[in-house]
């Protein structure tokens, strides 16, 4: 008896790590099933098109003013500091590299996460618990092919738009603070940024990481719905653990992706 | 009838783990007969179609559709038997995202490559076969408990199955709706020729329109026969279903491990 009470946090660890690592696999089995039936989401591209407006259009007003704001705040905060140190000048450069780099792909997706992750994961969780999803197979509809699939799609293609949105938007908020609100001049708040942004190594490789974001915010919000306990219950903690998990994953993805980039 | 059985279990067990949901059973339904399932909740009658669907397989025993073993089915020929097959849900399961033309007409467009003009003619034939055209555009959160029902059994019935399951599709109507679908469910199954299987704990309106009524109790057929065989049943528990009394056969309270003084402590006192 007092064995088994001081082994019941170790079991306890162990049987939560199973459970994580069981939950892994599944999800790699459901990833590689997305693909392979994702023929149709291609065929018929409407149904993925549909989606895209779901995820993605209709995630614009809060990706747009959040990345106003955030250039905004970078504005301010990073001239109080580089005037510090008489660089004022590279506002612009500043600005815009920790936006292509860091701030754009992270704080989309976790937004995209908050926004489309959670939508996703409650629709598809109370399909399944309505029996929508059975209804479908019983007319011999796969689910994971015109209900999964296709969301997936949506939410890898609109998570990199999404990013340079937010970019654009928070490269517009700095120039807004620097230039107009603090008079900076603006020949060189741009030519700053023109000269220190590399295509390749700052905006394409800040692309990247929004892909893989993208990738894995949709994957777990598909895969929680579909893995939900079917009650309002089940759902509930379901969309909850798709925000928490994306969240989490969207961080530790930046820092493995930032040491392999730069 | 009985030689001519489009849907035969053989010796089906099925259970979830140790707990045995259905023993041995078998039973035959002909070609274009309708067929009731009758049981309390909990004895395994939406299992039963769930068989018959390909949702689960039997653990043992055999499942035959049209002679063939479902249980044995791979992917692809699960998907090509359930084309034949139209089912319809307890709740209606209607996709809510989708106006009521677009459920009836999703089967449609999945399964085949007609014109928007043939579809649009076949979804409000159907339609109108259960009595609703003219609600083509509305959602289905904006119809009513009976009318989706019935919106859902044009849906079932979009790509004329030779087969209908039915789960509980009396359950939560009012008595005008329950009698509507009651009706459809009849004149359905005698205009396509459907081999139907209804599972339902509701007697009376059962009764008046299926061809014969199979009673399962304790994941077992209890007892089985025409209507007019079962209301002239002398089996008690037949006559307790039937006149629906809370004590006889079927105990009213649930077997306690305790007697209630003891539950209450005061054995021995």
């Amino acid at each position: 008896m007092m064995l088994d009470n001081l082994l019941a946090p170790l079991r306890h660890l162990g049987h939560s790590s199973i459970n994580a690592i069981w939950k892994l696999g599944m999800m790699s089995r459901f990833l590689l099933a997305i693909l392979a039936h994702s023929g149709q989401s291609l065929l018929r591209f409407q149904l993925t098109i549909r989606e895209v407006y779901f995820a993605g259009v209709l995630s614009l007003i809060i990706i747009v003013v959040s990345g106003l704001f955030v250039g905004m705040v970078l504005g301010l905060q990073g001239y109080n500091t580089l005037s510090r140190f008489g660089s004022a000048d590279a506002l612009g450069a500043l600005v815009a590299l920790s936006l292509l780099r860091e701030l754009g792909p992270v704080l989309a997706a976790l937004l995209f996460a908050s926004r489309s992750g959670s939508a996703m994961t409650a629709e598809i969780g109370l399909m399944k618990a309505t029996e929508q999803l059975e209804a479908m197979s019983v007319m011999a509809v796969d689910p994971v092919a015109r209900v999964v699939a296709p969301r997936f799609w949506a939410g890898v293609i609109s998570m990199p738009i999404l990013a340079a949105l937010f970019n654009v938007m928070g490269i517009f908020g700095g120039y807004l603070v620097g230039v107009v609100m603090i008079g900076l001049d603006e020949g060189t708040f741009w030519s700053q940024m023109q000269n220190n942004v590399d295509l390749h190594s700052d905006v394409i490789n800040g692309l990247i990481k929004s892909l893989f974001f993208g990738i894995a915010v949709t994957l777990i919000a598909v895969f929680e719905g579909f893995d939900a306990t079917p009650t309002a219950a089940g759902v509930s903690s379901a969309t909850t653990r798709t925000v928490v998990t994306s969240a989490l994953v969207i961080l530790a993805l930046d820092f493995v992706l930032t040491a392999f980039m730069f | 009838m009985q030689n001519d059985s489009f849907i035969e279990f053989k010796h089906v067990s099925f259970g979830y783990g140790d707990r045995l949901i259905l023993q041995d059973i078998s039973l035959k339904i002909g070609r274009g007969q309708l067929v009731a399932i009758m049981g309390g909740s909990g004895s395994g009658k939406t299992t039963l179609l769930r068989l018959i669907s390909g949702q689960i397989r039997a653990q043992q025993g055999q499942v035959l559709v049209d002679g063939r073993d479902v249980g044995r089915m791979n992917q692809r020929e699960l998907y090509q038997h359930r084309r034949r097959m139209g089912m319809l849900f307890q709740f209606g399961a209607l996709f809510t995202d989708l106006p009521v033309f677009d459920n009836v007409a999703f089967p449609i467009r999945e399964h085949t490559s007609l014109s928007p003009a043939m579809v649009r003619d076949l979804v409000l034939m159907k339609l109108h076969a259960v009595g609703l055209r003219g609600t083509e555009s509305l959602m289905p959160a904006e119809l009513s408990g009976g009318m989706s029902r019935r919106i859902a059994l044009a849906r079932a019935i979009a790509l004329d199955p030779q087969i209908m399951l039915y789960d509980e599709p009396f359950t939560g109507l009012d008595p005008i709706s329950l009698a509507t679908i009651a009706l459809l469910i009849k004149k359905l199954s005698d205009a396509l020729g459907t081999s139907a299987v209804m599972v339902t704990h509701d007697v009376h309106k059962s009764l008046e329109i299926v061809d014969y009524v199979y009673f399962i109790a304790g994941g077992k057929i209890a007892a089985a026969g025409t209507p007019d065989e079962v209301r002239a049943s002398d089996s008690p528990w037949v006559h307790q279903f039937i006149h629906g009394e809370a004590d006889g056969p079927v105990h009213f309270a649930y077997p306690a491990q305790q007697s209630l003084a003891g539950s209450f402590g005061l054995e021995g006192a």
